[in-house]
């Protein structure tokens, strides 16, 4: 990790009309480091996601990235295009239901190569076996390669967005409860993918998620919200276990045990 | 001439004809930009080239020579109706020979011969935007156009090698012209893509129903897209025109009889005759045939 952070959110609130989606959310995300958005649903996570990844512009706040050249750039006063190329090539954003984050209706090869062919890449060849090894870093065989995804199961599905994001070396990407709709024998394994993929490219992850156990599997750092604001931020490990605002309280007892 | 007088010369009216010269003139300024038109009424169903002849309407005049294909053949209901509707609405003088023509209006073909500086071009387009099946939001396609992201375009591409081995897609071959916008030729066979490159003719495109015009200005690079491992490549044919001879032309196949019987022979019918009165002979021609009967 370096000294300086990666991203820097400062003050930032969406609103929705009147309703509050997010409010005065203020935070720094240093390289590598995954932080962890937990909150009941409606408590403005999404919003937040949404914000952060320029697919919302928040109604006042600032947030600035620094780009690869070191320099720091004010994300809501970039042109569309900057914003669109640094969505495809410094970025990812893994989607909850990976249909809206895949193309159905082309075979997971292109799926993967598609951001590839974004930045330039004409050579067929190549293209092909940076998809075929992608495939098999997120353990889908090699000989699915020329099948549409419609033909994957839901986790295959996920791990096939995952890959799509990856391949072009991201440093920041965001996940939208990444695990949310699969059945907890599926979720173990991709959590378990996901957090070695983050500690081996050394890639800084903004994760929404309502399920404690994932934020406590993959984040070093959490906020937790509600009605929009940050109730409660810290290391994953002290919120969890000496949670202090009387919600996240309320949250860690809540969860179920077997 | 008093038939002619019901109508306004070449049918549409003087403010509808500015109109589509506006269009016409964006689209020369921008090559490749798909410039939206007030597209008209045109006594013909949509599909059968309502935006070609209504960019002839507002370019013709009564000195033009007037050319229209179809399929690359002159004799085909397409072609003879479009011919024929000029004859009467603006009665301009009308051919089938390539040369002769200063505009050629054309369904799917680029003539054999090639255009000189000064001849017009018209293409019927019936889907002008090129990644209309990878993108089905127009908002969005615009946009890609505006921001030049064209990674989707190589998707389909790569498709097509991932399923057959090669570049599968043989006509509406997306190319990018003068290095900025991706363009679809109108369904061209790709056979003819070469041809628009640096063409000494003006190329036009008009999509009626689609309600876009757009242009390739003469000399203007016109490049098909490709992968560096996977080159264009435009079809082959591994016998010569049955009537003519002509090699290294784009040919249709027809079907002689009920037994299988076919022939190969040239799309492009004016080229083809051309070729037969200079005395070229392929081995189904009659003058051929006839001693053997």
């Amino acid at each position: 990790m370096t000294d300086e952070p990666l991203l820097r959110v400062s003050a930032l609130s969406k609103f929705y009309g009147s309703r509050v989606g997010c409010e005065n959310v203020t935070f720094d995300l240093w390289p590598g480091e995954v932080l962890a958005v937990v909150g009941e649903s409606g408590s403005g996570k999404t919003t937040l996601l949404n914000c952060l990844s320029t697919r919302l512009l928040p109604s006042s706040g600032t947030a600035s990235y620094r780009v690869r050249d070191g320099q720091w750039r004010e994300l809501y006063r970039m042109s569309e295009a900057e914003r669109r190329f640094l969505m495809r090539t410094d970025w990812g954003f893994v989607h909850q239901n990976p249909a809206d984050g895949l193309r159905m209706t082309v075979s997971a090869g292109a799926n993967v190569g598609e951001r590839l062919m974004a930045v330039g890449d004409r050579h067929y060849g190549k293209i092909r076996a940076t998809a075929v090894d992608w495939l098999s870093r997120v353990e889908i065989d090699e000989d699915r390669i020329d099948d549409e995804p419609r033909a994957f199961s839901g986790g295959m599905r996920q791990r096939l967005q995952i890959a799509r994001n990856l391949v072009t070396g991201p440093r920041l990407v965001f996940m939208d409860e990444p695990t949310g709709g699969l059945d907890v024998s599926v979720q173990a394994r991709l959590l378990d993918l996901l957090r070695g993929l983050v500690t081996d490219l050394g890639l800084a992850a903004i994760v929404v998620t309502h399920d404690l156990a994932v934020a406590r599997l993959l984040s070093q750092r959490m906020m937790v919200m509600k009605d929009g604001r940050v109730v409660e931020s810290g290391l994953t490990d002290r919120v969890l276990d000496d949670p202090r605002a009387p919600y996240t309280q309320l949250l860690v007892s809540s969860i179920l045990q077997v | 001439m008093t038939d002619i007088a019901t109508y306004n010369f070449a049918y549409l009216d003087e403010q509808t004809k500015r109109m589509i010269r506006r269009a016409i003139l964006k689209g020369i300024a921008i090559p490749g930009y798909q410039v939206p038109f007030a597209s008209r009424e045109m006594p013909m169903p949509y599909g059968w080239g309502t935006g070609g002849v209504q960019v002839t309407a507002s370019i013709i005049g009564p000195d033009d020579v007037l050319k229209v294909i179809d399929q690359g053949a002159d004799d085909t209901t397409n072609a003879v109706s479009i011919r024929a509707f000029f004859k009467k609405v603006a009665n301009v003088a009308v051919t089938t020979e390539t040369a002769k023509a200063t505009i050629i209006q054309t369904r799917h073909r680029i003539p054999e011969q090639p255009l000189t500086a000064g001849q017009v071009l018209v293409f019927q387009v019936p889907i002008p935007e090129p990644l209309r099946f990878l993108e089905p939001r127009e908002t969005e396609t615009r946009k890609m156009h505006a921001l030049e992201e064209y990674g989707l375009m190589h998707v389909k591409l790569y498709e097509d090698i991932a399923r057959h081995g090669r570049i599968a897609t043989t006509y509406a071959y997306p190319v990018k012209v003068e290095g900025r916008y991706v363009m679809d030729p109108s369904p061209t066979p790709k056979f003819d893509n070469p041809k628009m490159h640096r063409s000494p003719a003006l190329q036009l495109f008009g999509a009626g129903r689609e309600k876009r015009i757009y242009a390739v200005p003469p000399f203007t690079d016109v490049v098909s897209l490709d992968f560096e491992d996977h080159p264009f490549e435009v079809q082959t044919f591994d016998q010569p025109c049955a009537l003519c001879g002509a090699e290294n032309v784009y040919l249709d196949e027809v079907i002689l009889d009920d037994h299988g019987g076919h022939m190969f022979v040239c799309s492009d019918t004016d080229h083809c005759e051309k070729r037969r009165e200079e005395g070229h002979r392929g081995h189904l021609s009659p003058e051929t045939m006839e001693p053997a009967e």
